[in-house]
C-alpha cells in the first residue's frame, strides 16, 4: 500500500481551508449583516471600506473548498450539495449578489440605495444558509449506497433554522468586533454597544443548540457522555473566549474582541470537528469511505503545496498593507 | 405535465454555462492583446499605445470581474445537478477543475493586481511582464477547462472500476483525442472574439471621431490579425470536424442533416430536419459537398443518423442550425477581414462609414458563433454525457426533483438578469466615457479587485465629478 495516508493530509487541509473561509468571509459577512442597523451613510461608507480590499480574497476560499472536495472526497460533493440544493443555491446568490453590490456601490450615487439592500441582503441570506448547512451536517444525511435519497426540504428543519440564526447572530459578532479593531469614533462606540448584547444571542443560541444536539443525534450523544476525555477542554476554552470578548469590550480594547471571537470560532469549529470525527458525511461515511483514488489526492496535492503559500502569503500582505484604522472619508477605491 | 429533472437540469446547466462563457471568451482574447499593446509600448515608447493599453485594461478589469461570479455558480453545478457524473468522474475532474482554479487564484494573486493598478508603481519590463503572465495565465485556464470537455467528449486514459473512472494515464486523459482541435478551435475563437470586438468599438470611436489616432492604430492591428486568424479558424475548424467525425460520428451526421448512410452526401444550406420520419422535411443542398467536405472525396461515404436507434440520436434541428450559424458567422469573419484588406490599399479602411458600420455589428459575431459552435459541440454528443460510457440520464442528481431544477432554474435566471444588465449597462459606460485618462490619486500601490480598476460612475451625468471617491463627499466632512 502507499505510505502515506493522503486522506488524513486531505481531510486536514479541507478542515483548514473551513475555518480559514469561516473566519474570513464571517467578519466580512458580518458587516454585511449589521449594515442596515449601522448610525448613518458615513459609517456604511467606512464598513465597506474596512472589508473592501479582502473581501474577495476571503471568498476564493470557499471556491477552493469546492473544487478541492470534489478532488479529494467527491462523496462528500456529490452529497451534500444534492442534499442542500436549495440553500446552495440561496447561498450562491446572496453571495453574488453582495459582490456584485460590492463593486456597484462605490460607483454608484443614486442607485446607493439598492446596493445598499443587495449587500445587507445578500449577506444576511448567505450566512444563514452557512449556518443551516452545519445544522444539517449535525443532523446528518440520508444516503444509500452512496447516494443522497432525502427530500429536498430535508435540511430545513426546526434544528437548522437555529443553526442558521446562530450563524448569523455569530458572523454579526465577528463583523461587530471587527469594526471595533478597524473604525474609531461613533462608529466605534456602536460597535462596542452591540458587541455584548450579540454575544449573548450567540451564546444562548450556542447553548440551545448543544443541548439540543445530542437529540438530533445519537452518535454525538455516545461520543460527549460515554467517557469523559479531552473533548470537553474545547466547550471550556470556547467559553474562556466569550468571557475575554465580554472583559475586553469592557475594558474598551481595540484588537482583543476580534482575536477573542476568532477563538470562540475556532473553538466551537474543532468540538464539531471532534463530535463528527471520522465521519465526513454523517451519518454514514468516513473520510476514508469519501476518498477519491490515491493518485488523484496525489496529483492535485502537488500543485496545491506550491500554491497555498502563495495564496497565504498574498492575503498576508494584503491585510499588512491595509492594517490600522478605516477612516471616514479614506475611501480605498 | 410532470416536470423532467434530466430535462431542466440540462436547460439550465446550459443557461448558466452559456451566460458564463460570454466572459471568459471574450477576456482570454483581449488579455493577449493587452500584452501585445504593452509589448509596443514598451519598445516604441508611443504614448498612443499606452492609451490604448490602459483603457482596454479597464474593459478587461469589468469583463473579468463579471466572468469570477458567473463562474462560481459553475463550480457548484457539478454536484447540485450531476452528482453521479461527479462522483463517477471525481478522480479526473476534480483533479483538473481544482488545478484551473488554482490557476486563477495564482494569477489574481500574483500578477492582475499589478496589471490592473501597477502601471506607475512597478517599472514598465515587470508591468510587460504581468501582461504577459495574466495572458498566459488565461490560456492556461483554457487548457484545463477545455481538457475536462474534450475528455468528455473523447474519453481515454481512464478506466471503470465499481462505478468510478479511475486514471491509468494522465497524459492520455488530458491530451485526449480531440483536445488539440478543441482547444486551437477555442483560442483561435478567443482571439478573433478580442479582435472584432476592439474593432468594432474603435469603429464606433472613429465614427464619432474620438481619438482618432490610437483607435485607427488598433483598428489597423485588428484587421491584421483578422485577416489571419479568420481563415485560420476556417481550417482548424475543419480540422475539428473531420476529428469529430472520426470519434463522433452521428454528431457530424446531425451537423450535416445526414440521416442515411451515403455517398455523395449534400451540403445542405436548408432543411428541417424531422425526428417523426427520420428524414428531413424540406432541403435545399450542394450536391457532393459534404462528401467532398469531410472525406476529401465526393464518393466518400458519410454516417447516418438511421444506423444508431432513435433514442440514441441529438435533437437534429438543434445541432443542425446551431452549426448553419456558426458557420454562417465564421464566413462573415472572413468576407470582413477581406474587406479590410480591401480598403486598406489606399488607407481608406479607417474611414470608410459603411465598413465602419459594419464592423460594429460584427462586435457580437464572434459571440453567437461561440454560443452556438458549444451547442454543436454539446447537444450533439447527447445523449452521452461521457461519450460511449456515461450518458445524461444516468448521470443526473437521482434526488434531484423537477420542482427543485425548475426553482434553481428560475432563480438562476432572475439573479443573472439583475446582475449582468447591472454589470453590461457598466461597461457600457466604461466605452461611453472613453480613454481620457482622469488624473486622480487612485491609492494604487495597494491591491485591489478587478472591477475598482474602471474607475467609472454607475450612473450618467457625472462624468467629471470625481465620483468614484463617494466616501468623501465634495464639501461633507
Amino acid at each position: 500500500m502507499h505510505s502515506f495516508d493522503l486522506a488524513l493530509i486531505w481531510a486536514f487541509i479541507i478542515g483548514f481551508g473551513v475555518i480559514m473561509y469561516v473566519l474570513m468571509d464571517g467578519f466580512d459577512l458580518g458587516v454585511g449583516i449589521l449594515f442596515p442597523f449601522a448610525p448613518d451613510e458615513a459609517s456604511r461608507d467606512v464598513m465597506m471600506n474596512s472589508v473592501a480590499p479582502v473581501w474577495d480574497g476571503n471568498e476564493t476560499w470557499l471556491v477552493l473548498g469546492g473544487a478541492g472536495l470534489l478532488a479529494a472526497f467527491p462523496l462528500v460533493y456529490t452529497i451534500l450539495l444534492p442534499a442542500l440544493y436549495i440553500g446552495v443555491f440561496l447561498l450562491l446568490a446572496g453571495l453574488i449578489f453582495r459582490g456584485v453590490a460590492f463593486e456597484f456601490r462605490f460607483k454608484a450615487r443614486t442607485s446607493r440605495y439598492l446596493w445598499n439592500w443587495a449587500f445587507a441582503g445578500g449577506s444576511t441570506v448567505a450566512s444563514f444558509a452557512q449556518g443551516a448547512v452545519v445544522g444539517a451536517y449535525i443532523q446528518g444525511f440520508e444516503t444509500a449506497n452512496k447516494v443522497y435519497v432525502g427530500g429536498a426540504l430535508d435540511w430545513l428543519t426546526p434544528f437548522t433554522v437555529l443553526t442558521g440564526l446562530g450563524m448569523l447572530a455569530g458572523y454579526a459578532l465577528l463583523g461587530s468586533t471587527w469594526l471595533i479593531l478597524k473604525t474609531e469614533g461613533e462608529l466605534q462606540d456602536w460597535a462596542y454597544r452591540i458587541t455584548t448584547p450579540l454575544l449573548a444571542t450567540v451564546l444562548v443560541v450556542f447553548g440551545i443548540v448543544s443541548v439540543w444536539t445530542p437529540f438530533v443525534n445519537d452518535m454525538v450523544r455516545e461520543r460527549w457522555f460515554s467517557t469523559i476525555d479531552v473533548i470537553w477542554v474545547l466547550p471550556v476554552l470556547a467559553l474562556l473566549c466569550a468571557f475575554q470578548i465580554f472583559r475586553s469590550v469592557r475594558r474598551r480594547f481595540n484588537g482583543m474582541p476580534f482575536v477573542a471571537t476568532m477563538g470562540l470560532f475556532i473553538f466551537t469549529y474543532l468540538g464539531l470537528l471532534v463530535s463528527r470525527w471520522p465521519y465526513v458525511v454523517p451519518p454514514n461515511y468516513t473520510i476514508w469511505d469519501a476518498s477519491s483514488a490515491y493518485d488523484s489526492q496525489l496529483f492535485l496535492l502537488l500543485g496545491l503545496l506550491f500554491v497555498i503559500p502563495i495564496i497565504l502569503t498574498y492575503t498576508a500582505w494584503t491585510y499588512w498593507v491595509f492594517r490600522g484604522k478605516v477612516r471616514a472619508g479614506e475611501g480605498y477605491h | 405535465m410532470d416536470l423532467d429533472p434530466l430535462l431542466l437540469s440540462r436547460i439550465q446547466f446550459a443557461f448558466v454555462v452559456s451566460f458564463h462563457a460570454i466572459f471568459p471568451v471574450f477576456t482570454i482574447g483581449l488579455a493577449s492583446f493587452i500584452a501585445v499593446l504593452e509589448g509596443l509600448a514598451f519598445k516604441t515608447g508611443n504614448p498612443v499605445w499606452r492609451t490604448l493599453s490602459g483603457f482596454w485594461t479597464r474593459v478587461f478589469a469589468v469583463v473579468f470581474g463579471m466572468g469570477v461570479v458567473s463562474g462560481i455558480v459553475m463550480s457548484f453545478q457539478f454536484g447540485t445537478n450531476w452528482s453521479n457524473f461527479a462522483q463517477a468522474s471525481a478522480n479526473f475532474l476534480g483533479p483538473v477543475l481544482s488545478y484551473e482554479v488554482l490557476t486563477a487564484f495564482f494569477l489574481e494573486a500574483a500578477f492582475l493586481g499589478v496589471l490592473l493598478f501597477g502601471r506607475d508603481k512597478v517599472p514598465a519590463g515587470v508591468h510587460l511582464l504581468a501582461a504577459v503572465m495574466v495572458a498566459t495565465g488565461t490560456l492556461i485556464s483554457t487548457f484545463w477547462i477545455l481538457a475536462a470537455n474534450s475528455w468528455m467528449q473523447t474519453p481515454a486514459g481512464v478506466e471503470m472500476q465499481n462505478g468510478m473512472f479511475h486514471v491509468t494515464s494522465w497524459a492520455e486523459a488530458l491530451f485526449n483525442p480531440s483536445f488539440p482541435y478543441r482547444f486551437g478551435h477555442m483560442v483561435m475563437a478567443s482571439f478573433l472574439t478580442g479582435s472584432f470586438v476592439v474593432s468594432g468599438v474603435s469603429a464606433w470611436y472613429l465614427l464619432r471621431n474620438r481619438e482618432v489616432e490610437a483607435n485607427r492604430k488598433a483598428l489597423s492591428m485588428c484587421l491584421w490579425l483578422i485577416l489571419v486568424l479568420a481563415p485560420a479558424q476556417v481550417l482548424i475548424g475543419d480540422a475539428h470536424g473531420l476529428n469529430t467525425l472520426e470519434h463522433q460520428p452521428y454528431k457530424v451526421a446531425a451537423m450535416e442533416g445526414n440521416w442515411e448512410t451515403q455517398s455523395h452526401v449534400p451540403l445542405l444550406l436548408f432543411a428541417l430536419p424531422d425526428r417523426e420520419s427520420q428524414s428531413n422535411l424540406f432541403e435545399v443542398g450542394i450536391p457532393g459537398l459534404a462528401s467532398l467536405i469531410l472525406k476529401h472525396d465526393i464518393n466518400g461515404v458519410v454516417p447516418g443518423l438511421r444506423d444508431i436507434p432513435r433514442d440514441e440520436q441529438p435533437v437534429v434541428p438543434v445541432v443542425f442550425w446551431s452549426f448553419r450559424i456558426m458557420v454562417a458567422m465564421g464566413l462573415m469573419m472572413v468576407l470582413f477581414a477581406i474587406l479590410g484588406l480591401v480598403l486598406r490599399r489606399n488607407g481608406r479602411y479607417w474611414k470608410t462609414p459603411w465598413f465602419l458600420q459594419g464592423l460594429r455589428f460584427m462586435s457580437i459575431a464572434p459571440f453567437i458563433a461561440v454560443e452556438t459552435g458549444w451547442f454543436v459541440t454539446e447537444t450533439g454528443r447527447a445523449p452521452w454525457l461521457v461519450y460511449g460510457m456515461m450518458t445524461q440520464a444516468e448521470a443526473v442528481t437521482p434526488s434531484l426533483t423537477g420542482a427543485m431544477a425548475l426553482f434553481t432554474l428560475i432563480g438562476y435566471m432572475v439573479v443573472y438578469a439583475a446582475v449582468f444588465s447591472a454589470g453590461l449597462y457598466y461597461l457600457m459606460r466604461v466605452l461611453y466615457v472613453g480613454m481620457e485618462e482622469h488624473e486622480e490619486d487612485y491609492d494604487s500601490d495597494r491591491p485591489a479587485r478587478p472591477l475598482s480598476a474602471a474607475h467609472v460612475p454607475f450612473e450618467y451625468g457625472d462624468d467629471n465629478a470625481g465620483s468614484h471617491h463617494p466616501s468623501a463627499p465634495q464639501g461633507g466632512n
